[in-house]
């Protein structure tokens, strides 16, 4: 039996970035904030052996056990899906900070494009350009409307950047110079720019110089470690919930952070959320804490996950098209890439930081005729110097094996003459890529699992193959002795191999609740005081990280949900 | 083999003899065959033993010790990782980083058991397909076992020896090949190149992963790579057009309490 704990005014399920943003807006404003999240705490001090390749890149220190919770994974229906058993394709954290703390700190605004993906496609193509299966739609809100929340998230975290020099862009004001120029970042630049391309420092979220936010947080600039994915910083350079968000709340006394706790359930009737009920992992215990407001703040699978378990909202049918929790999972297409080996020099490679580096977003969104294109969309393509360990960076010429005596030497030969240009391009949703429910595997709890259903389409490929060739040009372009080119001859979705931990969809946002499962404040239209920000909230995914977007939807959602407790109702 | 080295490898000697002895194992001076016999390879003379036996029990380094292999398979996975990873030109193979001991170690903790993964059945290996990743219901430590297992049985079939008592090292590579191209047939829950993969990149980490793990001895790993390890900062130095080599670090010299 449940004990039932006094109430609240607002309860979040997960505290990372989203969870950590409402929380420290709404308690500054006097609201009593309880945050559940399943890890521990997590401060700097952790991080005092964090120069650890294989404790946290190979064996994944920072992430969620998948002995106790996985997805799992099927291309199409026809496959008998299976639980995703080892860490691969995708990372989710665990912890006060979520993934937040992980990441690497790449900081990019989706595109005014983004936002009304489908108008703009249609009136400059017509409508016939989108193919049949393709679950495009536009967000229900603009990047005008979402521009100041943008604006608050870079001021908090600090983000460090430069204009985006692409005629067309958004331009934004960082408040903190970019990144250093390294002889990486400016051989890709002058390569691209003869090529007639714009580069420009990526915007990055580790910080240039000592840096005070506008709640008063101060943190000291990054230190160009090496060890920022998969990682936690020991310095509070890079931005992350643990020193910028959550201390803010804290501060105020009005937030109770409740860790190793996980929420099985949002309990609701008639459209009206009353809590949540949560397990304490470490006594067994189980808790109901009501609340006015429950904001489900966890990774996009989970909320996706606890959605369909609490039977809030209508689960996606694929064959009718109706229904909308789990539809439009989308990913990151990032095989099309070009990696180049230099016989005659050699780069300063085991240093970096994670959003180190240099990019062109010509080829992103619709920068670019798609008239005789064979897909929608595009990606950013970049460079960068975030530091090469040396477990997982083993470059060899193509052609070589991966292992024995020629492995070997050119493995060696090559460790500090490497460069790799990757292509992170967008995805696309489609009638048949979705989430649901698996009848068979269960979690700790005996909850079912998460079943994605997902395979690369003809678009992806395309993408991909496109990417790949303009990856290798600028790679040529810059002097390399051997390039080798990804993005040709690629078959079906691996799930083995590490690509993002950018997924998006399955509790979409929209102006129309046939089609959307939530309004542009992130509030659900089946349950007003439920409110799912997010980058499960994404109709479809960017050729840009998902974070800013995230942040700033969280800093919109913050604003209604102070709406709504005053006023209460539907927000549109 | 310098003075120190030989009064420690007769004290070790006579240890083991006293061991052996107090053990009840020897009638008259005499070692009875068997598992014990030959683990320790006694002979009266401790200077005429053998290069292998020195190399297992001399070492002074209280790491290089056993947790999961046996002495066989131990030499098994020695000679695998050596062929993945040889000594050439450029620097020490596996065998001279002492990868063999961090597979072993690692083989028997947390990783060799899978305990933060999802091993709950029902399995399917067989109807899976490949890009479904790790299907099978054995753990890491059973793969190992049944992976040595086999690429000895095979080698004897092919080669009349074990892998370890192989002399040509193409012989080796071929051996290697045939599990990396699924050429050998495991059992239906395990396929040869599956082992042949994480054989491959435990060998990798073992060559690059922190000394504190066992490999990567006196981080001779990262010095052919010219990876300094762990060091505080990079500042100075990423802006430079040359290139800057530095004296590595392991997470030793961050641990001052």
């Amino acid at each position: 039996m449940a004990t039932t704990l006094p109430k609240t005014d607002i309860v979040l399920a997960g505290v990372g970035w989203v969870g950590g943003i409402i929380a420290a807006e709404l308690t500054k404003k006097g609201y009593k904030v309880v945050g559940i999240e399943r890890g521990k705490e997590r401060t700097t001090e952790d991080y005092y052996m964090a120069h650890d390749e294989l404790r946290y890149a190979q064996r994944y220190e920072m992430m969620q056990d998948l002995a106790k919770e996985t997805v799992t994974f099927r291309h199409n229906k026809k496959q008998r899906a299976l639980p995703y058993r080892e860490w691969g394709s995708f990372l989710i954290g665990e912890g006060v900070g979520g993934s937040g703390l992980h990441w690497n700190g790449q900081t990019f605004r989706f595109l005014p494009y983004d936002f009304e993906i489908y108008s703009k496609t249609v009136e400059r193509y017509g409508k016939d350009k989108i193919p049949a299966g393709m679950t495009l739609q536009d967000w229900g809100i603009t990047y005008d409307e979402l521009e100041p929340y943008f604006d608050k998230f870079d001021a908090m975290t600090g983000i460090a950047g430069e204009p985006n020099p692409l005629p067309g862009s958004p331009q934004v004001k960082y408040p903190n110079p970019p990144m250093m120029e390294t002889p990486v970042t400016k051989l890709f630049k002058e390569a691209s720019k003869k090529l007639g391309y714009h580069p420009y420092h990526m915007p990055s979220n580790n910080l240039t110089k000592n840096y005070t936010n506008p709640d008063g947080i101060s943190r000291s600039a990054c230190q160009y470690c090496g060890f920022c994915e998969r990682f936690g910083c020991e310095y509070g350079a890079k931005a992350s919930p643990i020193v910028t968000v959550i201390p803010v709340a804290k501060k105020t006394g009005k937030f109770d952070v409740r860790t190793h706790s996980v929420v099985r359930r949002v309990i609701h009737t008639d459209g009206k959320a009353s809590g949540v009920l949560y397990v304490d992992t470490r006594t067994g215990e189980e808790y109901i804490q009501p609340a006015d407001v429950v904001v489900v703040s966890a990774y996009q699978m989970n909320n996706i996950k606890l959605l369909l378990n609490s039977k809030l909202g209508t689960p996606y049918d694929p064959e009718t098209g109706r229904g909308a929790v789990g539809k439009n999972y989308a990913y990151q297409t990032y095989l099309g890439k070009a990696t180049g080996l230099f016989d005659e020099k050699e780069f300063n490679l085991y240093g970096g930081a994670g959003a180190l580096g240099a990019q062109i977003d010509d080829f992103n969104g619709d920068f670019f005729d798609h008239s005789k294109l064979d897909f929608l969309h595009g990606a950013t393509i970049h460079i960068t110097h975030l530091g090469d360990r040396p477990i997982a960076n083993n470059n060899v010429p193509h052609g070589v094996a991966s292992w024995g005596k020629e492995f070997k030497e050119k493995s060696v030969f090559y460790a500090n003459r490497s460069l790799q240009i990757k292509a992170q391009g967008s995805s696309m949703p489609w009638k048949d890529n979705y989430i649901d429910l698996d009848p068979t595997y269960k979690d700790a709890f005996g909850d079912p699992l998460l079943r994605m259903t997902f395979n690369w389409k003809d678009q992806d490929r395309n993408l991909m193959k496109y990417m790949g060739n303009k990856s290798a040009e600028i790679m040529k372009e810059m002097g390399a002795t051997h390039v080798n080119k990804g993005g040709d001859d690629i078959a079906d979705y691996d799930i083995r191999n590490y690509q993002s931990t950018h997924n998006t969809g399955g509790v979409i946002m929209g102006a129309d609740p046939e089609t959307s499962v939530l309004n542009s404040y992130l509030q659900m239209w089946d349950c007003d005081n439920v409110f799912v920000p997010g980058a499960s909230a994404f109709p479809h995914n960017s050729g840009y990280n998902p974070t800013n977007t995230v942040g700033a939807l969280a800093y919109r959602a913050a604003e209604g949900i102070e709406k709504y407790l005053k006023t209460g109702g539907s927000l549109v | 083999m310098s003075d120190k080295d030989r009064n420690q490898n007769e004290k070790a000697g006579n240890s083991r003899r006293t061991f052996l002895r107090n053990s009840g194992l020897t009638v008259g001076g005499l070692v009875l065959g068997g598992a014990v016999g030959s683990l320790f390879n006694v002979k009266s003379d401790s200077n005429a033993e053998s290069a292998d036996h020195k190399n297992m029990v001399s070492s002074s380094n209280p790491n290089q010790a056993l947790m999961y292999f046996t002495p066989d398979q131990f030499k098994t996975v020695e000679a695998l990782s050596e062929t993945i990873f040889p000594k050439t030109e450029s620097g020490p193979g596996a065998k001279e980083l002492g990868v063999v001991y961090y597979i072993d170690h690692q083989l028997a903790g947390s990783w060799g058991l899978n305990t933060r993964e999802y091993m709950t059945g029902p399995f399917y290996p067989a109807k899976a397909v490949p890009e479904q990743g790790y299907q099978t219901h054995l753990k890491r430590q059973q793969v190992f076992d049944i992976g040595i297992e086999s690429i000895n049985a095979y080698s004897t079939k092919k080669f009349k020896k074990k892998f370890q008592e192989l002399e040509k090292e193409d012989d080796k590579i071929a051996i290697l090949k045939d599990f990396e191209e699924d050429k050998v047939k495991l059992n239906s829950s395990l396929s040869s190149s599956f082992f042949f993969s994480i054989l491959r990149s435990a060998t990798i980490e073992g060559v690059y992963a922190d000394p504190m793990y066992g490999g990567n001895k006196d981080m001779g790993g990262w010095k052919m790579k010219n990876f300094p390890g762990h060091q505080a900062s990079f500042t100075n130095v990423l802006g430079k057009d040359k290139f800057v080599a530095m004296k590595p670090q392991s997470l030793n010299a961050q641990h001052k309490m």
